[in-house]
């Protein structure tokens, strides 16, 4: 399922240079007014280096949480019920869309860091930083793709999930500490990002791809609230996906 | 052997009955209100090459989803190979391969790819993957194209594939739905000829749908027709004719006589939009 993946970015590579545009965006536009204006209080900390693991989750979030189209478009191919036919276990079936969303997910995140070096920000290049870095984007991707897979298992027709996408995305970016602290939050959203697995994504980023980041909560919970959400994810649509051929 | 509804098996010589690899008891699926299956009891045998004939929206697609495990029936049974389709699905897909009526090779990969990927879905020895995809190629004459991709292939050419794809892990028994749906007449030949080599040479049992007449004649051992939701008559082309009391029908007499109406009259708007879909992204 990876390879497959793997080998058709390798023979579209426009995809990934458009989906680059947008991090770009946001830290070259909204990063640079933000970080003028100091409407946001980062502490000790640059805005443009608190937001960067935000943007960097953000552009992970925007691809992954479409990924459960790209189910609905190979059910309507015939392509999903090759799958659904094979003895392959639908758990496993499933966890490779993750992994491949995960795979996505590393490639622009080298896009985000070579961005974020031009514009100075202070990257943190400990090995073992990194590997965290990479773990939180794999997870974060992995979660996001299955739990859009399992939208797409209930509406099951692109119209419907293209305005379910839309809606779900930006309260998700938004109801976390992608690009302000939580603390800056009245009560009730802090309530709610508290339950938003990007919070814990972008908590995790913020630890190990920045010099000088500080996380809100332990990274053990940060990668047990991830891991766990995932793994969570992939036992509901395992369950759901065979209805998705109906 | 015809019957108007389902008789158990008598057949005329039963020492030499073959095994029945598939069988249906009272196989039902509803939809809501619409009943797209009703009751449905037939049996396939071994090595076999059999038709489900009627007209778009008779409920064969229906069947073959159940019959592969990816619909659940709303009661009765069937086994293929001995296993229950619902209590032992798992084992009755490492016994099938389907071809489903909509293109399912994916066209970014090229054909060589798209066999390993189902290779690999499929358990295949990872030391025999190669090896089986080189000889599926061979086999379908698919072996000159085997590293184009498959976005530039004819109909029948993707057809073949598709076919190859599901012979990789050798199955016992395959599915094919409206295989030759949308093909020029030497693509449906050519598709023919491999349907029918495949079954020569791996004793593989087949399953195919179909609308068309003169496919069920020229590919056909036995046929069962199907008329909404039910299976009005089974048996072999000759046995159907005879049948109808006419010693000069044709198959499309045989189609008025059991299902009261032309092949051609009952399709439904759904099912004509999508063969119409399938028929433009094959062309």
């Amino acid at each position: 399922m990876v390879g497959v993946e793997a080998t058709k970015l390798r023979r579209d590579p426009t995809e990934i240079l458009s989906r680059a545009i947008q991090p770009a965006l946001w830290m070259l536009v909204f990063g640079q007014v933000m970080s003028h204006a100091r409407a946001i209080n980062t502490g000790r900390l640059p805005y443009l280096d608190f937001m960067a693991p935000g943007i960097l989750a953000q552009s992970v979030l925007f691809t992954s949480i479409f990924y459960g189209l790209s189910a609905i478009w190979e059910k309507d191919l015939g392509i999903l019920h090759k799958y659904l036919v094979s003895p392959a276990p639908r758990s496993a079936l499933v966890a490779g869309k993750a992994l491949s969303a995960g795979m996505r997910g590393i490639i622009q995140s080298v896009f985000v860091y070579c961005l974020s070096l031009i514009l100075s920000v202070h990257l943190d290049w400990n090995p073992i930083h990194l590997v965290g870095g990479l773990v939180a984007i794999l997870l974060g991707a992995a979660f996001f793709s299955t739990f859009s897979l399992i939208i797409a298992c209930i509406v099951k027709s692109r119209e419907r999930f293209m305005g379910i996408g839309q809606v779900m995305t930006m309260p998700l970016f938004f109801a976390s500490n992608a690009i302000y602290p939580i603390k800056m939050m009245p009560p009730w959203l802090q309530a709610i990002s508290h339950m938003n697995p990007l919070t814990y994504q972008v908590d995790l980023l913020r630890s190990t791809m920045i010099v000088g980041g500080v996380n809100n909560f332990p990274i053990g919970l940060d990668l047990a609230v991830l891991l766990g959400s995932t793994v969570v994810a992939i036992v509901i649509a395992a369950r759901l996906y065979p209805g998705l051929a109906q | 052997m015809v019957c108007a509804s389902y008789n158990p098996p008598v057949d005329s010589v039963d020492s030499y009955e073959p095994l029945n690899l598939l069988e249906t008891k009272s196989l039902t699926r509803r939809f809501d209100v619409l009943t797209a299956v009703d009751h449905v009891s037939f049996a396939v045998r071994e090595s076999e090459v059999f038709g489900l004939v009627g007209p778009n929206g008779a409920g064969k697609s229906t069947m073959i989803k159940m019959m592969t495990t990816l619909l659940r029936p709303t009661s009765g049974t069937a086994t293929i190979c001995g296993y229950d389709i619902v209590k032992q699905s798992a084992s009755v897909r490492r016994q099938i391969g389907y071809v489903p009526q909509m293109v399912s090779a994916d066209g970014d990969l090229t054909a060589k790819e798209n066999l390993l990927l189902v290779a690999t879905l499929y358990d295949v020895p990872k030391a025999e993957r190669r090896e089986r995809a080189e000889e599926a190629l061979e086999f379908m004459n698919l072996a000159d194209v085997a590293d184009k991709r498959v976005r530039q292939f004819s109909g029948g050419m993707i057809r073949r594939l598709e076919i190859a794809q599901s012979m990789l892990h050798r199955p016992k028994m395959l599915f094919l739905d409206e295989p030759t749906v949308g093909l020029d007449p030497v693509a449906r030949s050519s598709v023919w000829d491999h349907i029918l080599e495949l079954r020569d040479r791996y004793q593989t049992t087949i399953l195919l749908t179909t609308h068309l007449m003169d496919e069920v004649e020229n590919l056909c051992d036995r046929m069962g027709v199907m008329h909404h939701g039910k299976m009005v008559a089974v048996g072999t082309s000759a046995e159907l004719k005879t049948a109808t009391g006419d010693p000069k029908a044709t198959l499309d007499d045989v189609f008025i006589k059991f299902a009261g109406e032309r092949i051609d009259e009952s399709s439904g708007f759904r099912a004509i939009s999508r063969a119409r879909r399938t028929a433009r992204r094959l062309g």
